[in-house]
């Protein structure tokens, strides 16, 4: 508890870590609205998935989250504080839990501010442009279990980058490779399996893509058509989190710092 | 007693010339190792990622159920290289040398299906609607053979972009608007003269006007020459956030002429009638197909187009797919160039020794720019030929490119991975934070492209959008296919089709980094180190 609360000072202290959280929440709302406002749509003519529209900034707001979460790691590297840290923490397995702990509490919390006013937005502006459950989409509320399930899932799939952006910079250490790494795993896979023509490799490719499969959680409509279901995808992206994570316990452990 | 003598360097005291600021630049360049590594695994991922896109991406039609599958066979090629689609009905007689065909075209209507494909061979237009296609087309037309692919020029009425003078696939040019009827009829006449066809039109086959002329080289001393009409398949894209899906199928023209007149050596045989078509186009089968003659009023049927193919995927493009692998690479390279610096106290010294700041960003960018273009020239001339041989290995056809094409891609590949460098040398600078300036960059570039390529997460406009005014609008230069108004196709950055032109696109990032790079230098200028 003591290594959380050390962590915890630590990141409230940083002069960044309150503005990049606030550019997190306050990205996602603004590119969701957008992505919202800019719907054109013949009179329900068109078969469109409002949550996931109206979660479109996540796909921003994930990469904010990664600089926090590298940063955390690979700050105290650059600085040399990481020795102290470890001096005062030897079991070094601990560190990494705490930095988790607190890296992913400060997300969900970022995360929910950011999902609630994406959705609430979506709503707005979506009712504007006509795709509304009177039309036949499924209803923006909190209330719908579908939906329900997309806005809680981006939230968990923020904190899940966080992790996986933790585990990668316990890995690589220096910041800048770092955020490299997690920006090339996250972006490369859709871009692969878009050129990638055979059907079984493209398929593979979509289910292995730790942003391409956990953001099958936003999916509300047309489930059938995604090689996995929503909580699945998520499962993707939690196993690259935990991947990593594990890695860079290990490295931790076995590596003088 | 002794005697002190200060310490003089043999060094000769000179001004600090540009050409040794280029030369600390690239000393630092080169000796840190982490960035040599980085530039090898830029170019390695390039290749790489190239060569593990063509080796798992298959091509292959099968005849029959239980037939080997053949490898996808590749369209004809057109006069001027390209790819083209070539098929349609034909009435045709041997013109031998100079001479002309006049023609009145009094209405052109059109079948289509709304659910896609025809009923069955052998009554293939059994449940279609009527309705013609924008470019539908039927009208004269003079070509070198009857092979697909030859040198042609062609006058025609279309379904709604008036009168057009065609030739070799690629030209097009507008002639008299508006619809064919019998109140008001279209006149069209084709003249030969050596290598040179010249068209015209009318309203009223008493006043003529000249729409193009049209040099076919080496068009053989007797060309076919006839009556034609072509309908291009039906296709509905529609785009929503769940992805897109395309509905379509082949469609039918058919088109009443009258007032034939031919000038020249015609024999006096009859009319052949023809369907010019190969085995995979989009088009009828044969027995939709036809031509009646009565009494000097003929009445065409065709399926088909006569035009360049552009659905066909932009090969190059896609082998290229491990560029932005190498970019992510090459910018944090980029902005570890100048934050390093910053994080071991390097720049003050830096600074010391020269104290002109903006120059020594001059220097860091032009050698940062030089050998991340070099990595990337290498990179892409190497995965190109790479690509294409896996993919053809796999069945895929290649289409053929200019030199001028595959130069612009290259270079251009090379150009962008090298202005994104610089890019994030300038917001490193500007940040003096590596993890921000490395999301901010990448970010800028590669997710706008992700979200315009990928087809279901934005509405169209919004895509079109991204890759107009954001960096990424410099992915332009991979594109090696045209875009053909003459052309119906859903032209999109997800199809491999740019808003903006390959250069223009480039600017767009240029013009960012420029915008950065002044800002850092302006700030370089006025802050502590």
């Amino acid at each position: 508890m003591t290594a959380v609360h050390a962590e915890w000072t630590k990141l409230r202290t940083l002069p960044g870590t309150g503005w990049l959280l606030l550019a997190a929440a306050a990205l996602t709302a603004a590119v969701s609205a957008i992505a919202a406002n800019s719907v054109s749509c013949p009179a329900g003519g068109c078969q469109l998935d409002p949550a996931k529209v109206s979660l479109t900034g996540i796909y921003l707001g994930q990469a904010v989250v990664a600089i926090v979460a590298v940063t955390v790691i690979s700050g105290e590297y650059s600085t040399g504080m990481i020795r102290l840290t470890l001096a005062a923490t030897p079991r070094r397995w601990r560190v990494l839990a705490a930095k988790a702990a607190v890296v992913s509490a400060v997300t969900l919390a970022t995360g929910a501010v950011a999902v609630l006013a994406s959705v609430l937005a979506g709503g707005l502006l979506l009712g504007r442009h006509g795709i509304t459950a009177a039309h036949g989409y499924e209803a923006l509320s909190l209330g719908n279990g579908p939906v329900l399930r997309a806005a809680a899932g981006s939230v968990l799939y923020l904190a899940l980058i966080a992790l996986f952006s933790v585990g990668v910079a316990a890995v690589v250490r220096d910041s800048a490779v770092a955020i490299g790494v997690v920006l090339a795993l996250l972006f490369l896979f859709p871009i692969l399996s878009s050129v990638i023509t055979s059907p079984g490799w493209h398929r593979h490719l979509e289910q292995l893509s730790p942003m391409t499969a956990g953001l099958y959680i936003q999916a509300t409509t047309n489930l059938r058509s995604l090689p996995l279901t929503p909580w699945q995808g998520l499962g993707v992206l939690a196993a690259w989190a935990a991947g990593a994570m594990l890695a860079g316990a290990l490295l931790l452990r076995f590596r003088d710092a | 007693m002794n005697v002190m003598t200060p310490y003089h360097s043999e060094l000769r005291v000179r001004r600090d010339g540009f050409t040794q600021l280029l030369r600390a630049e690239w000393t630092k360049f080169r000796t840190v190792r982490g960035w040599l590594i980085g530039m090898a695994v830029a170019m390695l991922l390039i290749v790489g990622l190239g060569a593990l896109t063509g080796a798992n991406s298959e091509c292959g039609i099968q005849l029959g159920p239980n037939s080997p599958s053949l490898a996808c066979p590749a369209p004809p090629t057109g006069p001027g290289g390209e790819w083209v689609t070539d098929s349609f009905y034909f009435v045709r007689q041997p013109l031998a040398g100079n001479g002309s065909i006049t023609v009145r075209v009094t209405s052109l209507t059109g079948l289509y299906s709304t659910s896609g494909g025809f009923a069955s061979d052998q009554n293939p237009t059994a449940g279609m609607t009527p309705g013609v296609q924008p470019w539908s087309k039927a009208g004269i037309i003079v070509k070198a053979s009857t092979r697909r692919g030859t040198a042609y020029a062609a006058m025609m009425v279309t379904g709604s972009h008036g009168v057009r003078m065609q030739w070799n696939f690629t030209h097009d040019v507008a002639g008299l608007t508006g619809k064919a009827s019998a109140a008001s009829p279209r006149w069209l006449r084709l003249t030969r003269s050596g290598d040179t066809i010249t068209g015209y039109d009318s309203a009223d086959g008493a006043h003529w006007t000249r729409v193009g002329v049209a040099t076919l080289v080496g068009l053989p001393s007797t060309a076919q020459a006839g009556l034609f009409a072509a309908s291009p398949g039906y296709s509905v894209t529609s785009r929503s956030f769940g992805g897109s899906s395309s509905m379509g199928g082949p469609t039918l023209a058919t088109a009443a002429f009258d007032q034939v007149g031919r000038q020249g050596t015609w024999p006096a045989s009859r009319w052949t009638g023809e369907a010019i078509q190969g085995a995979f186009d989009k088009a009828l089968p044969v027995s939709a197909q036809g031509f009646t003659q009565t009494a000097g009023r003929f009445t065409v049927s065709g399926s088909g187009d006569i035009a360049p193919a552009t659905d066909s995927i932009d090969v190059i493009r896609h082998t290229l797919a491990g560029t932005f692998a190498g970019l992510i690479a090459v910018v944090v390279i980029g902005v570890m160039f100048v934050t390093a610096e910053y994080r071991r106290g390097m720049i003050r010294t830096t600074f010391t020794a020269s104290p002109r700041r903006g120059r020594v960003l001059a220097a860091k960018a032009i050698v940062l720019a030089a050998v991340t273009f070099a990595v990337g020239l290498v990179a892409t001339a190497v995965t190109i030929p790479l690509g294409e041989h896996l993919l053809h290995g796999n069945g895929n056809p290649i289409p053929p490119v200019t030199a001028l094409t595959w130069l612009q891609v290259v270079a251009g590949t090379a150009a962008l991975l090298a202005v994104s460098a610089v890019l994030g040398l300038a917001v490193g600078t500007l940040l003096r934070r590596s993890a921000g300036a490395i999301t901010a960059v990448i970010v800028a570039i590669v997710l706008p492209y992700l979200l315009a390529v990928t087809p279901g997460i934005l509405p169209a406009g919004v895509e079109q959008w991204l890759v107009r005014v954001t960096p990424a609008a410099a992915f332009a230069v991979q594109q090696s296919i045209q875009h053909y108004p003459q052309v119906t196709q859903d032209y999109t950055p997800g199809n491999g089709y740019f808003p903006l032109a390959p250069w223009a696109g480039f600017a767009v990032l240029c013009a960012w980094a420029a915008l950065a790079l002044t800002f850092a230098v302006f700030l370089l200028r006025r802050r502590d180190v």
